[in-house]
């Protein structure tokens, strides 16, 4: 657990990801035109913009999951530019994709016994099912016969398993029930006072603006603005002309 | 003697055996392919020529070296398996971000330059390769006669294509490798080294075919051509069980080659194109074949 003094202290301090002129492709089409963002060790930052603004792929260069990508993304003093995802992995990311990546030829159980263990310190499987008690009852099922919000907890729940402390979460509510999406931000809390690193992608600011400290507005494939989130009220007009809402 | 439907036992049973062997082969065969194109998303055409290089290995063991069958049953494979992963180390890595069709034809030329090599040294009459002493002779089970080789490579390819199953889908190794095969990409994601896994899938695959040469090795005569004779069957077997999928590849192998050998007793005209025949049909109503889940 991270004070108040000690997360401020971690701000001024060399942030656990830099990312500068970060640059992305998919085939031939440019995507990404130069992302700058710093991440401080445990804090919630949420990427927010519209459709087709490059939040997905932000996330995905950062975990080296994209065909072609350019520039810096250091995590934690190591340049992570030219290294293949599962060594990215292997410094401490969990990564849950947008689409959640539920494999329907794995069941619930191997699905969240899959990733392996990158860090020392990952939550027991009892922790887990404290967290989302819904899984324990489906270990034997398939993973995708799971409910949209269940394979969403799974996904979650099968990173911090890994003792990742840094994790990726592409909107993890859409499409949810607002019950369960209350669950998560409940979790997103939680996992922040246990001094986890988040980027969130999120199309809905006013859940981000539950869970974060700081959100950065993407637009074109570049980050146009940053608003703390004690400055979001101040800031609320520039932020819907942002966002087209 | 008895006789059903109008066909003496001792015929019908002897036909069913001979349908099981050759069913034995399919399956092994198929399954290998199976596993390969999952992953690789390769139609290993090489697989023929794998497979007769496993017997090729046996033949050479025993006639250079002195190792005796059972020693070739586990050094062959390992042999083959690791011309396999030569293979792909150097060759179909570089080509795995392309259409299917390139692996398609890059196998086909491997196979038809390891088959024209050994045919170049060892000619096409064929070499002998005797059952092994513990093998040999057989028994009368009063309704047809079993060749105990025979009943070996029925019970050996079972428990190899069991044991194939059982890793792929209940340990955590074939945990990786369905989860490798469903998303690649997001498997690497999670540290898991995905290459490795393929390059590992490829010369187990190329293995199974090593140890199902050594199997043949003693039925048939080692022959450069005997991989390229069987392979078409065995895809017509692939495609009727639907590519990428295991279980469906050992049962399908299995029981085309049982409906082979009945089709030899009842009608023997057609014993070498009812496989074809039932391809064609299945193609016509499940496109993606018995086993397979539409992509």
């Amino acid at each position: 657990m991270l004070t108040e003094a000690a997360r401020v202290s971690a701000q001024t301090a060399a942030p656990l990801l830099q990312v500068r002129g970060l640059e992305a492709w998919y085939g031939e089409s440019h995507v990404l035109h130069g992302i700058d963002l710093d991440v401080a060790s445990g804090e919630v930052v949420t990427l927010l913009g519209r459709n087709g603004a490059g939040k997905t792929t932000t996330l995905k260069s950062i975990m080296g999951v994209i065909g072609k990508r350019k520039g810096s993304v250091v995590l934690e003093g190591t340049e992570t530019i030219g290294l293949p995802s599962r060594a990215i992995a292997r410094l401490g990311i969990g990564y849950v994709p947008e689409e959640r990546g539920i494999y329907s030829s794995l069941s619930v159980e191997e699905n969240l016994m899959l990733p392996p263990r990158v860090r020392p310190g990952g939550l027991s499987l009892e922790q887990i099912f404290t967290l989302f008690p819904n899984i324990k009852e489906r270990l034997r099922s398939q993973g995708t016969k799971l409910s949209g919000g269940e394979q969403q907890m799974l996904a979650i729940g099968r990173i911090l398993r890994t003792g990742a402390h840094f994790l990726l979460l592409d909107e993890p509510t859409e499409g949810l029930a607002p019950v369960i999406i209350d669950q998560i931000g409940a979790t997103i809390r939680k996992l922040k006072q246990d001094g986890y690193t988040i980027i969130l992608v999120e199309q809905n600011f006013r859940f981000a603006a539950t869970v974060a400290d700081r959100h950065y507005v993407v637009e074109q494939g570049k980050v146009i603005d940053m608003i703390p989130n004690d400055q979001l009220d101040a800031n609320i007009d520039k932020l819907h002309g942002y966002l087209g809402v | 003697m008895f006789e059903i439907l109008g066909v003496p036992a001792q015929a019908l049973f002897g036909q069913l055996l001979l349908g099981l062997i050759n069913g034995s082969f399919y399956a092994i065969l198929s399954l290998g392919l199976a596993v390969i194109f999952g992953l690789l998303n390769i139609i290993n055409f090489s697989h023929g020529a794998q497979y007769m290089m496993g017997a090729f290995v046996a033949w050479m063991c025993l006639n250079y070296l002195g190792i005796n069958y059972w020693a070739a049953l586990l050094l062959a494979p390992l042999v083959v398996g690791a011309t396999g992963i030569a293979i792909e180390r150097l060759l179909l890595k570089r080509i795995a971000h392309f259409d299917h069709l390139y692996g398609l034809l890059l196998t086909f030329g491997l196979a038809l330059i390891i088959q024209g090599v050994f045919r170049n040294q060892y000619g096409s009459s064929g070499l002998p390769y005797q059952i092994p002493p513990e093998l040999r002779g057989g028994q009368n089970l009063g309704f047809m006669f079993l060749p105990y080789y025979r009943g070996w490579v029925v019970v050996a390819s079972l428990a190899v294509c069991l044991a194939t199953w059982f890793l792929i889908e209940k340990t955590k190794l074939g945990a990786y490798l369905r989860a490798a095969t469903e998303n690649p990409t997001l498997t690497q994601a999670f540290g898991i080294n995905v290459p490795l896994l393929v390059t590992l899938t490829y010369g187990f695959g190329v293995a199974l075919a090593g140890f199902a040469g050594v199997l043949a090795a003693p039925i048939y005569s080692v022959n450069p051509n005997m991989g390229a004779d069987l392979i078409i069957v065995v895809f017509a077997v692939v495609v009727i069980g639907g590519m990428g999928s295991i279980l469906g590849a050992i049962i399908t192998g299995f029981s085309l080659g049982l409906i082979e050998g009945l089709t030899k007793v009842f009608y023997p005209e057609a014993s070498a194109t009812v496989i074809f025949i039932i391809m064609v049909l299945v193609l016509l109503v499940r496109p993606a074949g018995l086993f397979g889940r539409a992509a």
